[in-house]
C-alpha cells in the first residue's frame, strides 16, 4: 500500500525531496545556522511564506479538488493564530507580573496575579478584566488544541448549514466571504476580548525562551513551518489518491451525478472542508508567531480572495500548483511593494512599483483566468507527462 | 505701563472725551479683559459696559462677538477694522469715523472672544435685540434666552411678544415666554398653569424646561425627611446597589467606610514584624480570608480601624432611607411637571420609534440604491461581478471631476449623472465585450476574474486621484433636514436619495416588464438558445443588458458620494452588502431586491437601537442573521418559482 | 557581513551611496518607516516627504558629525505585521542610525518588539493614547494629558458644558482617551449617566441615528459638547450629518482630536465653522519660523500642500536628535538617548519644546475653531505642558511612572517602588 502511494504519486516524493533541499539550503545560509548569507527578517519571510503554501495547498483541496470556491479559509488561519496568540500574550505577562509582585511584603493572591495579568493585557484597549475566551490562555496545551478544535468546529457548523441547505457555487463562496467578514468585524471590536484592533501583539517572543536570540527562534519556525507544510502535503496526496479522491474529484466535476450514483455528497463536502479548515488553523499557529502580531485586519475578506489568487496563479487541482503559486506571489509581491523593482521611466511617466504593483497583479490574474486556467502549474504538467 | 500713560496722557489732552462718557476710556478700563477674554471673568466688564447705558455700546458688543473688534498695538486702542487688499482702515468705536488707513496687519491684533464668551456676549445682547428690526438679531436674541433660560428675560420677552412683526417669531416668543413661567412663575397656579401648556410640546427646549423643574437631590435620612418635596425613595438592590447605597451614606452620613482588599493588604505590609503579621506567617497571606483574619487580629488590637462587616452593611441600610427630593419645592408645580413629562415621553418614544424607521428606510433605499445595479448583472443575468463596487467608486469619482470643472453645484450634478451613467456603462460593456463573455458558463472563473478587475481598478484609482476622500459636495438646495419636530427629521440628501432608489426601482420594471429591450432580455437569460433562434441577437442583449447594470451603478455612486465620501476604498465597503442584498431579497426579481434591502435596513437599525453604543456589533449581527437567513430561504425572500427559476 | 551580501543589501536598499569613501561611519543613516501606500498612505506619505525635506536641508546645513545624511525610505504598505518585518529590515540589513516612522498605534505596538530586541531607536510623531513607554521611542505626539485633557478643560471652563458625548471610532486611540476621559470628567463633577459613549467602525457613514441621539441629549436643559476622537475618512459623513441636522458650533460644540488640515481639505468646512480641534500645531500659527516651514514645505511639496501637527512633531524629534548627536558625538543609540534628555528645540508655534526623562515633549496646546478656508483659527493656546506616558486619572495608571534618564525604567511603580517592566507592554 505504502508503496502504491508513492508509485502513484511520484510528485508527493519530488515535492518531499525539493523542500528538504530547500530547507537545508537556508539553514546552510543563515545567519543563526550557517553562513549568514540570509538574514533573520528573510528567514522569517521564508518561514511565513511555508506557512502560507500550507493553507494554500489546504485551498487548493477545497477548491481545485472538490469545487468548492470557499473565500473565507483565512477565516480559519486567522483563528488559528488567535488561539496560539492568546498563550504567548499571556504566559509572557504572567511572567513578568509574577515576578514584579513578588517584589511585595505579602505574597499575591491568585485574583491579584490575575487581575494584574488583566490590566497588563488589556490596559492598552481601556479595560482590566478577562473576558471569558481566555479562560483556557494559561494552558500551552489547551489553546494547541484550541487550534485545531475552533477552526474545526466552525467549520463543521457552517458547513452543515451552508450544505445541507444545498448552497453550491457563487453563492457559497458570498456566504464564505460573509463569514470572514462577520468574523473580522466581530473581532474588530474592543469588546470582542481580543483587543480589537490592536490584536495580540509580541508574539515572536516565545516564553521561557526569552535568551535565545530571533535569529535562532525563527530558524526553529523555520523548520517547524517545513515539517509542518511537508506533513500536510502527505496528508492531502492520501486523501486525494485512492476512490476517496475519486469521488471528492467527481463532486467537482459533476455534484448531481455523484449523488444519484448514491455517494453521500454532502459528508465528503463536510469532510473536506473541515479538515481544510483545520490544516488552515495549523498553518495560522505557526505563522502568527513568526510575524509577530496578529489583528483583525489579517482576516478581512481581501485576504481570503488572495489565497484563492495564489493557488489559481500556482494551478488549481496541483498541490504542488499550490505552493508554487504562493510563493512565487507572495515574494513577488513583497519584491514590488518593498520598494526594491527599479521603476521604469516612459519618458513621460515615471512607473512607481509600489503604485503599480496592484494594478499589474489584479489584471495577470484576470489573463490567467482568461488565458491559462493550469497557471503556472501547467508548465510542470508536460514536464510530469514526459517523464511517465 | 506706557500704553496707559499714553492713555492717560491723551485723556488729559483731550477734554472733549468727557469722563465715562466715552466707550474708548470705559473699555481701557478694562483693557486686559476685553483683549483676552474668558468666560469667567468677561461677566463683570458685560455689567460695566452695559451699565454705562452708552448708545455705542450694542454695536460694540455685536462686534466684539463677530470678532470684528481689532486692538492696535502701539497704543491698546480698540477699533473696527476694514480690511482692503492687505492693510485695514481702522474705524472708531464711538461713532465709526475713520482713524487710520492703510494698517498693516502686524500692528493690530484681531480680538477673538470663544464660544463661551460669545455666548455669554449673546446674553447680554438679548435686551438690545429683542425688538431689533433686523430679524436675524430677533433669532439671535431668542436662540440666547433658549439657550439660557434666567428669570430677568421675563419682562423684556413679553414687552416685545405685542410688537413682533413675524408670526413664526412670535409664536416662538410665546412659547419661550411660557418655559421662563413654568419655572420662574411668580404663583404656583401661574406655573402649573404654563406646564400644562407643555405637555404637548416635543421640543427639546420644552423637555430640557420640565427636567430642570423635576431636578433632584439624593439625601439619605434616619426618618421620612419633613417639610421636602420627596419625589420617591429609593430601593437597594433595585435603583442602586448595596455598594453604592452604603458608599452614599458613608459620604452624607458619616458612617465608617468600608476597607478595600488593597487597603487591607498596604495595611498587613505597614505591620509586618519578624516575618508575621499579627503573629500569622507572611507567606500564609496569599488568600482574601487569610488576610481578614490577619487584618481583624491587627483591628482587635486597636492599630488599624475595623472592618465594616456584611452584616454593618445590612444594619445601616435597614436603619437608613434614601430619598430623591425636588430642588423645587412647590409640590403642586412638581407634580403637575411629572405628569407632563410622562405624557410628552409617550409622545417623545412614539416619535423616536418613527425617527428610527425613518432612518432605517434611508439605510434601505442607500443599499438598494447599492445593490440594484447588481440586482440585473446578478440578479437577472447570473453574473457575478465583484467589480461592482467599483464600478459605483467610478461614479463617484465622475461627480468629483465635474464639480473641478463646474462650480455651480446644482448643475454640476444635472451633468455629473448621465455622464456617470455614460462612463460606467462603457467600462461595463468594455469589461463584458473583454472578459466576461468568455466566462459565461464558468461562474466561479468570473468571480475570481472580475475580482482582478477590481484590485486593479481600485489602486488605479489610488494612483489617479491619491488615498485622501474626495469632496462632493451637494447643492445648497440638498442641504439642511426636513424637520417634522424636534425628534423626527431627515436630511434633504437622504429623501433625495429615496427617490432616486424609488426612480430607479420604477424604471428597472418598466425596462424590463414593458419594454421590447426587456422582454428580450429576460428571454435571453431564460433561454439563450431559443431567444436566438427566435432573432435575438444573445450577445448584443447581453452587452447591453451587463451596460444597464453597470450604468445604474455609476448613478448611485454619486448619489452615495454625495451623502457620504469619495474614496478609492468605497465601492468595498458596498459589495459583500450588496451581494447580500440581492441573495437574501431573491436573485433574479428587482422586487427581492427591495425586499432584502428593507430587511437589511431595519435589521441593522435595530440592532443598533438596542444596542446604541456599538455599531460595529450591529453589522457583525446582520451578517450572522443573514448567513441563518439563507439557511432557511435559500432562494431568498422573494424566490423565482417555475421555469423561471433556471433549476 | 561579507561583500555579497553588502552588494545584495546596497541593490535593494534603491538608494545611491553618495561619497563611499569617507570617514568610518558615513554616511549617516536615518530609516522612513511610514506606508507608502494602503489605507495610512495619504498621512504617511506626507510624513515621508517632510523626513526627506529636513534631511535635504540638515544635508544643506552639512549634514551631521560632518557627515552627510542619507535617507532609507521603506514602504509598510499599512500592513501592520509588515511593520516588524521592515524595522527588522532597517536596523539589521540597512544598518539605520535611527528611525523616523509609523502613524497608528498598531503598527507602533508591531514594531515595538523588534526595536527593543535590537536596541533601535524610534521616533514617533503621532498623538496617541499614552499608557506606554519604551527605552527606545521618542514619542514627539501629544499624549492624552497634552491634547485631550486641555481640551475638556476648554469645553468644561470656557464653554460651560455639562453633558458629553464621546464619540470615537472603535479602535486603542478612542477607546483608551475615552477611558481616561470619563473618569476625568467624572472627577470634575460630571455624573456618569451624563456621558455618552459610542463606537462606529472605521470608515462608518451612516451617523443619522447617532447625531440624533446626541441631540436628544439636550432633553434634560443641560449644555451638550462633543468630543470627537472620530478617525479619518469617517469624519466626512459625520460633519457632513452634523450640518444637515442644522446642529451649530453654538448649540453643541464638536471638539476634534484627529481632524486636521489634511483632513478637512475633503470637506466643504462652511457648515462647520466654529467647531473645533485641538492639536499642539496648527498651519495658521503666526510666527516667524512657522512661515519659514510653510514656505519651505510648499516650495518642496507643492504649493496646495497644507502643514499639520504631526508634520511640527517629525520637525522638532529630527533637529533634536540632530543636536544630540552632534552633542554625543556619535551616532551609538545609547549615547544618544542620553543626550536627548533636556534637549531644547524652538517650537513653530513659538515657545521651546523640551525632551523629557519619559521620552515626552513638552509642548504648548492649542485650541482652534475650524473657519470657512479649512483653515483653524486658533482661539486658546496654554503654556508647555509636559507630556505624561502614564495617566493621572486612571487608578491603575496613576501610581505609574516613566524615567529613563534617573530611574532607568518605563513602568515605574511609585507604591512598591519598583520597575514593573524594562520592556514596554506591547
Amino acid at each position: 500500500m505504502q508503496r502504491s502511494f508513492i508509485a502513484n504519486n511520484p510528485s508527493v516524493l519530488w515535492f518531499l525531496l525539493c523542500l528538504a533541499a530547500f530547507t537545508l539550503g537556508v539553514t546552510v545560509l543563515a545567519e543563526a545556522t550557517g553562513a549568514g548569507l540570509i538574514s533573520t527578517s528573510f528567514v522569517k519571510t521564508l518561514g511565513k511564506v511555508l506557512c502560507l503554501c500550507l493553507v494554500a495547498i489546504a485551498m487548493d483541496v477545497v477548491w481545485g479538488y472538490c469545487g468548492i470556491l470557499s473565500l473565507g479559509h483565512f477565516a480559519f488561519f486567522g483563528i488559528g493564530g488567535y488561539a496560539v496568540g492568546m498563550w504567548l500574550m499571556y504566559a509572557r505577562t504572567e511572567a513578568i507580573v509574577v515576578e514584579n509582585l513578588s517584589a511585595r511584603l505579602i505574597p499575591p493572591t491568585p485574583a491579584e496575579v490575575n487581575d494584574a495579568i488583566a490590566t497588563q493585557i488589556f490596559g492598552v484597549v481601556g479595560s482590566s478584566e478577562f473576558p471569558l475566551i481566555w479562560a483556557f490562555a494559561d494552558s500551552l496545551l489547551l489553546q494547541l488544541l484550541l487550534v485545531v478544535l475552533v477552526p474545526g468546529f466552525l467549520a463543521l457548523i457552517f458547513g452543515w448549514l451552508a450544505f445541507r441547505s444545498r448552497v453550491t457555487g457563487v453563492y457559497l463562496s458570498i456566504l464564505t466571504q460573509a463569514m470572514t467578514l462577520a468574523l473580522a468585524l466581530y473581532l474588530f471590536q474592543n469588546d470582542s476580548g481580543l483587543r480589537g484592533n490592536n490584536g495580540l501583539s509580541g508574539l515572536q517572543n516565545i516564553p521561557g525562551f526569552e535568551a535565545v536570540p530571533q535569529s535562532v527562534v525563527s530558524m526553529a519556525f523555520f523548520w517547524a513551518s517545513a515539517v509542518a507544510l511537508g506533513a500536510g502535503y502527505v496528508l492531502f496526496a492520501r486523501v486525494l489518491s485512492g476512490k476517496m479522491g475519486s469521488v471528492i474529484r467527481a463532486i467537482r466535476d459533476d455534484e448531481s451525478r455523484v449523488r444519484f450514483l448514491g455517494y453521500h455528497v454532502e459528508s465528503y463536502k463536510l469532510f473536506v472542508f473541515t479538515l481544510t479548515a483545520i490544516v488552515a488553523g495549523i498553518a495560522g499557529a505557526l505563522y502568527y508567531p513568526q510575524a509577530g502580531i496578529i489583528n483583525p485586519a489579517e482576516i478581512a475578506p481581501i485576504a481570503s480572495i488572495y489565497l484563492a489568487v495564489w493557488v489559481a496563479i500556482g494551478g488549481r487541482g496541483r498541490l504542488y500548483g499550490a505552493v508554487i503559486g504562493t510563493a512565487f506571489v507572495s515574494l513577488l509581491s513583497s519584491w514590488f511593494t518593498g520598494g526594491s523593482a527599479p521603476n521604469v521611466n516612459l519618458g513621460f511617466y515615471t512607473i512607481q512599483w509600489t503604485e503599480w504593483w496592484l494594478v499589474l497583479l489584479g489584471l495577470s490574474f484576470v489573463a490567467v483566468t482568461l488565458f491559462f486556467p493550469g497557471g503556472i502549474g501547467m508548465l510542470f504538467d508536460k514536464f510530469t507527462r514526459k517523464s511517465q | 505701563m506706557i500704553r496707559l500713560l499714553t492713555f492717560v496722557l491723551a485723556a488729559l489732552c483731550l477734554p472733549l472725551t468727557a469722563h465715562a462718557q466715552d466707550l474708548q476710556a470705559l473699555l481701557q478700563t478694562h483693557e486686559k479683559i476685553i483683549a483676552k477674554p474668558s468666560r469667567k471673568n468677561v461677566t463683570p466688564v458685560l455689567d460695566a459696559l452695559v451699565g454705562s447705558g452708552l448708545p455705542q455700546v450694542p454695536e460694540f458688543l455685536q462686534n466684539w462677538q463677530d470678532k470684528e473688534v481689532y486692538q492696535r498695538a502701539a497704543d491698546g486702542l480698540f477699533f473696527y477694522a476694514d480690511k482692503t487688499g492687505k492693510t485695514y482702515t481702522l474705524k472708531d468705536v464711538s461713532g465709526g469715523t475713520e482713524v487710520a488707513t492703510e494698517v498693516s496687519a502686524s500692528d493690530i491684533k484681531q480680538i477673538k472672544p470663544n464660544g463661551g464668551v460669545r455666548k455669554v456676549i449673546a446674553q447680554y445682547l438679548v435686551q438690545f435685540q429683542l425688538s431689533d428690526p433686523d430679524i436675524n438679531r430677533r433669532t439671535d436674541a431668542l436662540n440666547a434666552i433658549s439657550r439660557n433660560l434666567s428669570a430677568d428675560q421675563i419682562e423684556p420677552l413679553r414687552a416685545s411678544i405685542d410688537g413682533e412683526s413675524d408670526a413664526t417669531l412670535k409664536l416662538r416668543k410665546q412659547r419661550l415666554a411660557n418655559y421662563l413661567m413654568a419655572r420662574f412663575g411668580e404663583s404656583s397656579a401661574d406655573r402649573v398653569a404654563a406646564i400644562e401648556a407643555i405637555a404637548g410640546d416635543l421640543s427639546v427646549e420644552g423637555r430640557a424646561v420640565l427636567s430642570q423643574i423635576l431636578e433632584t437631590r439624593v439625601a439619605a435620612s434616619q426618618a421620612l425627611p419633613d417639610g421636602e418635596n420627596i419625589a420617591r425613595q429609593l430601593e437597594v438592590g433595585e435603583d442602586l446597589s448595596r455598594t453604592e447605597a452604603y458608599t452614599l451614606l458613608v459620604e452624607t452620613s458619616g458612617l465608617p467606610a468600608t476597607i478595600s482588599d488593597n487597603e487591607i493588604r498596604l495595611a498587613l505590609e505597614s505591620y509586618v514584624d519578624g516575618g508575621r503579621v499579627a503573629g500569622i506567617p507572611i507567606a500564609q497571606l496569599d488568600t482574601l480570608d487569610a488576610r481578614a483574619k490577619a487584618y481583624d487580629a491587627l483591628a482587635a488590637s486597636d492599630v488599624v480601624p475595623a472592618r465594616v462587616t456584611q452584616e454593618d452593611i445590612d444594619a445601616a441600610l435597614a436603619d437608613w432611607g434614601i430619598y430623591e427630593i425636588y430642588l423645587d419645592q412647590d409640590d403642586a408645580v412638581t407634580a403637575a411637571a411629572k405628569e407632563a413629562q410622562s405624557a410628552v415621553n409617550t409622545r417623545v418614544g412614539l416619535n423616536q420609534a418613527a425617527d428610527l424607521g425613518l432612518d432605517a428606510i434611508s439605510l434601505a433605499s442607500i443599499y438598494f440604491l447599492a445593490a440594484v445595479g447588481l440586482a440585473i448583472t446578478f440578479g437577472v443575468m447570473g453574473v457575478i461581478n465583484m467589480a461592482h463596487g467599483e464600478f459605483i467608486m467610478m461614479g463617484a469619482y465622475t461627480g468629483y471631476v465635474v464639480q473641478q470643472f463646474i462650480t455651480n453645484y446644482t448643475l454640476s450634478l444635472v451633468v455629473a449623472l448621465p455622464l456617470a451613467f455614460a462612463v460606467t456603462f462603457a467600462a461595463g460593456v468594455l469589461m463584458e465585450r473583454t472578459v466576461i463573455r468568455w466566462l459565461y458558463n464558468r461562474p466561479l472563473e468570473t468571480l475570481l476574474a472580475t475580482f482582478g478587475i477590481s484590485i486593479a481598478l481600485q489602486q488605479l484609482a489610488k494612483n489617479i486621484f491619491g488615498t485622501q476622500a474626495r469632496p462632493l459636495t451637494s447643492p445648497g438646495w440638498l442641504d439642511g433636514a426636513w424637520v417634522i419636530n424636534d425628534v423626527v427629521q431627515i436630511s434633504y440628501i437622504r429623501i433625495a436619495i429615496f427617490v432616486l432608489a424609488l426612480l430607479f426601482l420604477g424604471l428597472l420594471l418598466f425596462i424590463l416588464k414593458k419594454t421590447r429591450l426587456g422582454l428580450e432580455v429576460r428571454a435571453v437569460t431564460q433561454n439563450p438558445r431559443m431567444a436566438a433562434s427566435m432573432g435575438i441577437n444573445p450577445d448584443k442583449i447581453k452587452m447591453m443588458t451587463f451596460g444597464l447594470g453597470s450604468g445604474i451603478a455609476g448613478i448611485a455612486g454619486v448619489a452615495i458620494g454625495l451623502f457620504a465620501k469619495v474614496t478609492s476604498e468605497m465601492g468595498s465597503d458596498y459589495i459583500v452588502q450588496s451581494f447580500m442584498t440581492v441573495v437574501v431579497g431573491g436573485v433574479g426579481n428587482v422586487w427581492g431586491t427591495l425586499a432584502g434591502a428593507a430587511m437589511i435596513g431595519t435589521f441593522q437599525k435595530g440592532v443598533e437601537w438596542l444596542n446604541p453604543s456599538n455599531t460595529l456589533a450591529a453589522q457583525t449581527y446582520m451578517i450572522l442573521f443573514i448567513i441563518l437567513f439563507i439557511q432557511f430561504r435559500p432562494k431568498g425572500i422573494i424566490a423565482l418559482k417555475g421555469r423561471a427559476a433556471g433549476d | 557581513m561579507n561583500l555579497f551580501s553588502k552588494t545584495l543589501t546596497s541593490a535593494a536598499a534603491l538608494t545611491v551611496m553618495a561619497g563611499a569613501a569617507m570617514a568610518a561611519d558615513c554616511p549617516v543613516k536615518v530609516g522612513v518607516l511610514h506606508s507608502l501606500s494602503g489605507t495610512m498612505a495619504i498621512s504617511e506619505t506626507t510624513l515621508k516627504d517632510t523626513m526627506l525635506m529636513l534631511v535635504e536641508q540638515q544635508n544643506a546645513k552639512g549634514g551631521v558629525l560632518g557627515c552627510e545624511i542619507e535617507p532609507v525610505v521603506v514602504d509598510p504598505a499599512s500592513d501592520w505585521p509588515l511593520f516588524a518585518e521592515k524595522a527588522r529590515e532597517l536596523l539589521t540589513t540597512h544598518e539605520v542610525d535611527v528611525i523616523f516612522g509609523n502613524w497608528t498605534s498598531v503598527s507602533r505596538k508591531s514594531v515595538l518588539p523588534v526595536i527593543e530586541e535590537l536596541n533601535g531607536l524610534l521616533f514617533y510623531p503621532v498623538q496617541y493614547e499614552g499608557e506606554e513607554s519604551s527605552k527606545n521611542v521618542f514619542y514627539t505626539g501629544a499624549a492624552p494629558n497634552q491634547q485631550a485633557i486641555p481640551a475638556v478643560d476648554y469645553f468644561l471652563e470656557e464653554l460651560g458644558v455639562e453633558k458629553f458625548a464621546l464619540l470615537g471610532t472603535d479602535y486603542v486611540y478612542p477607546r483608551t482617551t475615552n477611558n481616561i476621559l470619563e473618569q476625568y470628567l467624572q472627577d470634575n463633577g460630571i455624573a456618569k449617566d451624563d456621558i455618552f459613549v459610542n463606537y462606529t467602525p472605521f470608515g462608518h457613514s451612516d451617523w443619522a441615528t447617532i447625531v440624533a441621539d446626541v441631540v436628544a441629549l439636550g432633553e434634560d436643559g443641560k449644555s451638550v459638547g462633543v468630543i470627537s476622537t472620530i478617525n479619518g475618512d469617517a469624519n466626512i459623513g459625520f460633519y457632513k450629518e452634523l450640518a444637515a441636522a442644522g446642529i451649530s458650533a453654538d448649540e453643541i460644540p464638536v471638539v476634534a482630536f484627529s481632524v486636521g488640515e489634511e483632513e478637512l481639505s475633503g470637506l466643504d468646512t462652511s457648515n462647520l465653522v466654529g467647531h473645533l480641534a485641538a492639536w499642539n500645531y496648527f498651519q495658521s500659527a503666526e510666527t516667524e519660523s512657522n512661515a519659514e516651514f510653510i514656505d519651505a514645505w510648499k516650495a518642496y511639496a507643492g504649493a496646495e500642500r497644507v502643514t499639520n501637527d504631526p508634520m511640527e512633531a517629525h520637525y522638532i524629534g529630527f533637529n533634536m536628535w540632530v543636536n544630540a548627536v552632534e552633542a554625543a558625538g556619535t551616532t551609538d543609540v545609547d549615547a544618544v538617548r542620553t543626550a536627548m534628555y533636556g534637549q531644547e528645540f524652538p517650537n513653530l508655534t513659538g515657545g521651546t519644546a523640551v525632551m523629557l526623562p519619559n521620552h515626552h515633549l513638552a509642548k504648548p496646546v492649542l485650541i482652534g475653531e475650524i473657519q470657512a478656508d479649512g483653515q483653524f483659527d486658533i482661539i486658546s493656546k496654554t503654556e508647555e505642558v509636559p507630556g505624561d506616558a502614564w495617566t493621572d486619572f486612571l487608578p491603575a495608571s496613576a501610581v505609574l511612572k516613566s524615567d529613563w534618564k534617573d530611574l532607568g525604567c518605563g513602568m515605574y511603580n511609585t507604591e512598591t517602588a519598583s520597575c514593573v517592566q524594562i520592556k514596554s507592554n506591547y
